[in-house]
């Protein structure tokens, strides 16, 4: 399952980034790195970008660059 | 020279911080090795002068992107005594990487944590002490919007220049790819403790209205026309005042001033020099103002939500949501628009939106539209007559952006920060008002001077002859160019007129007055016998799509820094409005 799969409000965990070099390192340097859990919080109409939501930072990505972000099932939160 | 970098990632308000640190004294500079220019202060820290240069906003040290290959260039290249790293302490999960790239580099460094008082707000704790052992590097936490841990800040800069030497990069550093996760996950969780929920629940709250899917783009609208009328509402009386004051000035001491010169010199040094810092000046209120609201739009985080809003359909044009919002903004006056444009980090979508820009419909070619609409059409059709000229605007600039879009690549992926949103301080935009002003007249200045002073000559040479009449050298180029513009119903008397024009737009009315023979007040009963609908249309659709004005190709070529751009950004509209004008023509007078 890859980022652009996900539906407003679910969560995910980054699997692999698969993307060319250059743009793996900016992806990685926003914060989506394999391990994390990621949540798309929104997504703008008409196939517009997502907004998602890791750790500290909320970002817009492209469908196409989402596609390259593959995710597996986010653990359980534990509980406050 | 004892010289301090500053580098950062975007958002961090590395900025402000900088222009705290230095005052309003900063100039932009060329760098040896670097291809862009950089803000660079020189002030006195201490006892001692110092350097700082403002390093584009970069992610990562081994990044790919342009700003990333600037400032690795930078670094690659200049000794420094000390490298000050400013990093946002709501985001030091992913931020804390980039101090610990740098401090391989082996240069003294500083660190500023910066926005520490939203940190707080959001229950974030950071062991300022613990993050100074681990890093071996001082650390400063501050917020350089609003002051407190400036004068901290200042001290300890001031205490390590002092001590510190000239010391130049480890090169090794650029050349491995480190794999600093780790480190980072490492001394992330050792010395900051945040809870679990962080998000700003203000921002979510206005995100749930704002980025509606309904309702966003609607409010998106609306913000953009209360942004465009707050800008050229209050702007209009500005430029007004400033008009009358030339007036005056030249009224009551220039002409009587002049008036033992000979006719020629008079006339250059009036309707020449004089107009031309007119010209550059008449600017001056409306870059200040749009860099106020600009700032307004981008520092509280708006400008990336527009870009959500709107990417779906300006992603097909090769372009995103930012240049929308420069598109719309160049419906008052081009020349801000382009100069906004520099929020775009990729080169390729900044010169694409640069190059359709210009076609945007601004205030002074609207003066000359609604001028000619209401004396050749009825006032029935005038107004649709309008309103189709702004459809054709809209259609010049998505067409330039689609035909351009491969040249012109967009080499940057879309992944913009949607920053909480935050008030701007007034300091801060005044001071970017400032800055862009005192630019725009050093940069674009000159050549508008120039150019104003090279349509006066064109127009008023021979001295001898009537200004810009058929023995003038404007009207001589108007005969030769007879058998471009006579295919589009533009006639020799209107082609003197479209050469005027490029001084600006607006200019077009008067230089109809001169070429008439008549006062303003009766040109437009004037008009109306002299040429027909069909030719007034394709005359306007010409003004609205040629060559952009002069203050506009400067500005081009300013913010371009290319010569070949800028004539590509002169050449191409020229053609499009020939085009245009040439297949309206002929179809309206096959129809009739």
């Amino acid at each position: 399952m890859t980022l652009d799969q996900l539906s407003p409000g679910d969560s995910g965990l980054i699997l692999d980034v698969d993307a060319e070099p250059a743009l793996r390192t900016r992806i990685e340097a926003m914060g989506l790195r394999v391990g994390r859990r990621i949540q798309v919080v929104r997504r703008a109409r008409g196939g517009g970008p997502l907004q998602v939501r890791v750790g500290m930072t909320d970002l817009i990505i492209r469908p196409m660059q989402a596609r390259l972000i593959r995710i597996g099932p986010a653990p359980p939160e534990p509980p406050p | 020279m004892t010289r301090l970098a500053i580098v950062g990632l975007p958002n961090t308000g590395k900025s402000t911080f900088f222009n705290r640190l230095t005052g309003a004294s900063a100039k932009v500079g060329n760098w040896p090795g670097i291809t862009v220019e950089l803000y660079s202060a020189r002030i006195i820290l201490g006892a001692q002068a110092v350097e700082v240069v403002d390093l584009p906003g970069i992610y990562n040290l081994h990044g790919f992107s342009e700003d990333e290959k600037v400032a690795r260039r930078f670094l690659e290249q200049t000794p420094l005594n000390l490298l000050a790293v400013i990093v946002n302490a709501t985001q030091l999960d992913r931020q804390l990487g980039l101090a610990l790239q740098a401090k391989e580099l082996g240069i003294p460094m500083v660190l500023l944590v910066n926005m520490q008082d939203e940190a707080r707000r959001l229950g974030i704790e950071i062991d300022r002490e613990r993050l100074e052992a681990e890093l071996d590097t001082p650390v400063v936490m501050m917020s350089a919007k609003h002051g407190p841990g400036l004068d901290e800040a200042r001290r300890v800069l001031t205490e390590r220049l002092h001590a510190a030497r000239e010391t130049r990069a480890n090169p090794q550093v650029f050349a491995r790819d480190d794999a600093i996760a780790a480190r980072l996950d490492e001394l992330y969780s050792r010395t900051v403790s945040q809870p679990r929920n962080v998000s700003d629940a203000l921002t979510d709250r206005l995100d749930r209205v704002l980025l509606h899917p309904q309702l966003g783009l609607p409010l998106f609208f609306l913000a953009m026309l209360l942004v465009f009328e707050a800008v050229y509402t209050l702007g209009a009386p500005l430029q007004d005042g400033m008009a009358w004051v030339l007036d005056h000035a030249r009224e009551m001491y220039l002409d009587g001033a002049t008036e033992r010169w000979g006719a020629a010199w008079r006339s250059f040094a009036l309707d020449g020099v004089f107009d031309g810092a007119g010209t550059v000046l008449s600017f001056v209120p409306i870059i200040v103002l749009f860099f106020v609201f600009m700032g307004i739009l981008e520092d509280s985080g708006y400008l990336s939500r527009a870009a959500f809003l709107m990417d779906a359909f300006m992603s097909r044009l090769g372009l995103d949501g930012r240049a929308f919002v420069m598109q719309l903004m160049g419906f008052g006056c081009n020349v801000p628009a382009l100069m906004g444009t520099r929020v775009m980090r990729s080169r390729g979508l900044r010169l694409l939106t640069m190059l359709m820009i210009p076609f945007s419909l601004c205030s002074a070619r609207l003066q000359v539209f609604v001028f000619l609409t209401t004396a050749i059409f009825s006032p029935t059709i005038a107004p649709l007559v309008l309103f189709s000229l702004y459809v054709a605007s809209f259609g010049a600039g998505f067409l330039t952006a689609l035909l351009y879009r491969r040249g012109l690549r967009n080499t940057e992926p879309l992944l913009l920060e949607l920053p909480p949103y935050r008030f701007p301080t007034a300091r801060q935009m005044l001071l970017r008002g400032w800055q862009e002003t005192s630019h725009f007249l050093r940069e674009a200045g000159p050549l508008i001077m120039l150019g104003v002073i090279l349509v006066w000559f064109l127009t008023h040479y021979p001295f001898d002859a009537a200004p810009a009449s058929a023995e003038t050298l404007a009207g001589r180029i108007a005969a030769v160019f007879a058998p471009i513009f006579q295919p589009i119903g533009i006639d020799s008397l209107l082609t003197v007129a479209l050469l005027f024009g490029f001084i600006a737009k607006e200019v077009v009315l008067g230089a109809l007055a001169v070429i008439y023979g008549v006062g303003q007040e009766n040109l437009a009963s004037v008009m109306a016998t002299r040429i027909d609908g069909i030719q007034a249309y394709s005359f306007m659709l010409f003004v609205l799509i040629y060559t952009p004005c002069l203050s506009t190709v400067a500005v081009l070529r300013q913010e371009s820094r290319s010569w070949s751009f800028t004539a590509l950004a002169i050449a191409w509209p020229l053609v499009l409005a020939w085009l245009v004008s040439f297949v309206f023509y002929r179809v309206a007078m096959w129809l009739v």
